[in-house]
């Protein structure tokens, strides 16, 4: 089993829920990104999401495109983000890793060869944003192939039909969006998202993450009431933009702690 | 497989195309498609598409033989096929109210669009007022300050014209903008996307929408000439006037097929629009084909004279002509272009788009190399009166 499916199955026999943050590599600078990931577990979160920049990112908010038009300006790439999870590994070989971000990057490095090198380094999942079920025959098995889980997006536009066909696909938990709209945006009807969680998982056997609204602790508890896992990623990248020089992994470690308390209330 | 059947019932034109978005808006897409499918086999639907063309746009375009120019060129016989004409001043309308037109038929009240030029920007906000629908453009700010006149046209159409900072502030980041707008305003929001390019089923429909061009042509050319031309020449930036033209010339295999790309400063600069010439396949705005893209698989900047060619992407079709071998794309530098620019004002009193003077300039180049009994057709997507400025400018001149 992947190390996504075991967190997943620990977290369950202690009655917890997931907290899955998302900060971009390479933002603020190309050396901080691995010193943020190991602060980011020691904070409190199970799985971490490493975005991969991209020039074109259509899916994301402003916030998170920013961040990853300073990736680029640090110029970091693909090859740069597979390094940095390497690193991150040689002294944590529990938590799991998932790279987001879009297609073409991968697309130009191969899906063979970014499969190979991406389970090499230690990654764990992979989401690309842009690539649905419908484009994933062949993508999807070669990562599976190599033992990485392919993550893939439900949203509240999803129709019932459509969700056993993207669970048919995925591996390792399921990432709900619980708004429309792009990241970043703002209100969390949490009533709705637990009507569309319940459909999801009568289709879908895989934990259900639920991401985009999450600010702090009391978002964070409302959404682990609901869900398997709580993904939160504009307020963090927020908080890294907005950190003085030499606070940012202490800001980010002093939010991604509240954000676990929330989490952890809800199992209570 | 014909090449005319394209693409597959997911949008596949071979390798490229196909649908390459992020799960919100997958079902909008699918929506789209369904509706479209029925709106294209319902008969009032095309007759009203078709009484627009002819009463709103004044459809047909004509084909005009440009003698001098001929003469100068010194070689082929040029027509050009006068998309100017069309209201609004280029083949974009087209598009535009085929779309309008579904818009409507599903129920949305607001359309969005993304310009380069400000050219579909224009159309979309003049469809948006015939048909009495909410209107908003994103532009790159780059593209606002060069095609202001575009955007005052704009905005005494009614529509709300928002520039685009981001990136590198011109049309793809327009487009980056508008997919975000639609993907948070979905269910109210009607998308007009300008060229034959994004997910299926858009390159099908807005290809399907601009070959009357094609169409007309066909008859026109044996009315004029007693036969189709020896090669038919058009800009590629998304490719939505080529395609429009070329698709109904694909069986005609005796017709070469020639999509002129921005050469820029030169391919050899690096600074220029050619994904077709220099570029290579990948993924960018929910759609597999040739892209301006570093090692890394980082979209690259553009640069042309021209705001209607500075796209790192290309139409998904073309991508698959180009393979398929039935289409040859070339590049043609600005100072061709201008030079072209400069020789149909003086040669046939028209003042041609900076965009269709690309493909002007590779007529002057084909032209000598073939007979004078010898035709070539030449599309001329648009008129030049948004250029005037630029034109100036480059000139040394201030107006």
């Amino acid at each position: 089993m992947s190390r996504i499916g075991q967190t997943f199955i620990a977290l369950k026999a202690h009655n917890r829920k997931a907290l899955i943050p998302f900060i971009t590599a390479g933002d603020p600078g190309k050396g901080l990104t691995v010193p943020l990931m190991h602060a980011l577990v020691e904070a409190g979160s199970d799985i971490i999401e490493l975005g991969v920049p991209f020039s074109d990112p259509m899916a994301d908010g402003p916030v998170i495109q920013r961040a990853s038009e300073r990736a680029l300006a640090n110029k970091v790439g693909l090859k740069d983000v597979l390094a940095m999870t390497a690193e991150f590994r040689k002294t944590n070989t529990t938590t799991p890793v998932v790279l987001m971000g879009y297609a073409n990057p991968v697309e130009r490095m191969g899906y063979e060869t970014f499969a190979l090198a991406a389970k090499a380094a230690g990654v764990d999942g992979v989401l690309t944003v842009d690539i649905p079920p419908e484009e994933s025959a062949g993508v999807s098995d070669v990562f599976k192939s190599h033992g990485l889980d392919p993550i893939f997006l439900l949203s509240p536009t999803t129709p019932e039909s459509r969700v056993e066909q993207v669970a048919a696909a995925a591996g390792g938990f399921i990432y709900y969006v619980s708004l429309k709209g792009v990241t970043g945006s703002a209100n969390l009807d949490t009533e709705e998202v637990a009507r569309k969680l319940a459909m999801v998982r009568k289709h879908c056997s895989l934990p259900v993450g639920v991401g985009f609204g999450i600010r702090d602790a009391a978002t964070a508890e409302a959404v682990a009431r609901i869900a398997d896992a709580v993904v939160v990623g504009s307020r963090i990248v927020n908080e890294i933009e907005t950190a003085p020089e030499g606070e940012c992994t202490n800001r980010v470690k002093h939010l991604v702690a509240e954000l676990r308390r929330g989490v952890d209330a809800a199992s209570k | 497989m014909k090449l005319t059947d394209l693409p597959d019932s997911r949008g596949h034109f071979g390798p490229y195309g196909g649908i390459f978005v992020a799960e919100t808006l997958m079902a909008a897409l699918d929506e789209l498609r369904v509706e479209y499918e029925k709106a294209r086999n319902d008969p009032a639907f095309v007759a009203e598409f078709e009484y627009e063309l002819k009463h709103y746009v004044g459809r047909p375009s004509p084909v005009y033989h440009a003698r001098r120019l001929s003469e100068a060129y010194g070689g082929a016989q040029i027509y050009l096929k006068r998309e100017d004409l069309n209201h609004t001043g280029a083949h974009k309308i087209n598009n535009t109210i085929g779309q309008a037109l579904l818009a409507r038929r599903m129920g949305k009240k607001r359309v969005i669009a993304e310009t380069g030029a400000g050219q579909h920007g224009v159309a979309s906000a003049t469809v948006a007022a015939r048909y009495g629908m909410e209107c908003v453009v994103y532009m790159g700010a780059e593209d606002v300050a060069r095609q202001s006149p575009n955007v005052f046209r704009m905005k005494l159409l009614g529509a709300t014209v928002v520039p685009v900072s981001s990136g590198s502030k011109t049309l793809k980041d327009a487009l980056n903008e508008a997919m975000r707008d639609w993907v948070t305003n979905v269910e109210s929001t009607f998308y007009i996307l300008g060229t034959a390019a994004g997910p299926h089923p858009y390159p099908m429909l807005v290809r399907d929408f601009q070959c009357v061009i094609g169409r007309e042509c066909l008859v026109q050319m044996p009315e004029l000439t007693g036969r189709q031309p020896d090669a038919v020449i058009a800009c590629v930036g998304g490719g939505s006037n080529a395609i429009g033209i070329f698709h109904p010339y694909i069986p005609h295999e005796n017709v070469r097929l020639i999509g002129v790309e921005a050469g820029g400063s030169g391919v050899a600069s690096g600074k220029h629009a050619a994904p077709l010439t220099a570029g290579t396949p990948g993924v960018l705005h929910g759609f597999r084909s040739y892209l301006m893209q570093d090692e890394n698989g980082q979209i690259i900047e553009t640069h042309s004279v021209s705001a209607g060619l500075d796209y790192p992407g290309v139409g998904p079709e073309h991508s698959y002509l180009k393979d398929a071998g039935r289409a040859e794309y070339v590049a043609i530098n600005d100072d061709e272009a201008l030079a072209a620019f400069h020789d149909l004002c003086r040669y046939e009193g028209i003042i041609p788009a900076l965009e269709s003077s690309h493909a002007v300039a590779h007529a002057k180049k084909l032209a000598p190399t073939l007979g004078k009994d010898q035709i070539i057709l030449v599309n001329l997507s648009g008129r030049g009166d948004k250029d005037i400025n630029t034109v100036a400018k480059v000139s040394g001149i201030t107006l």
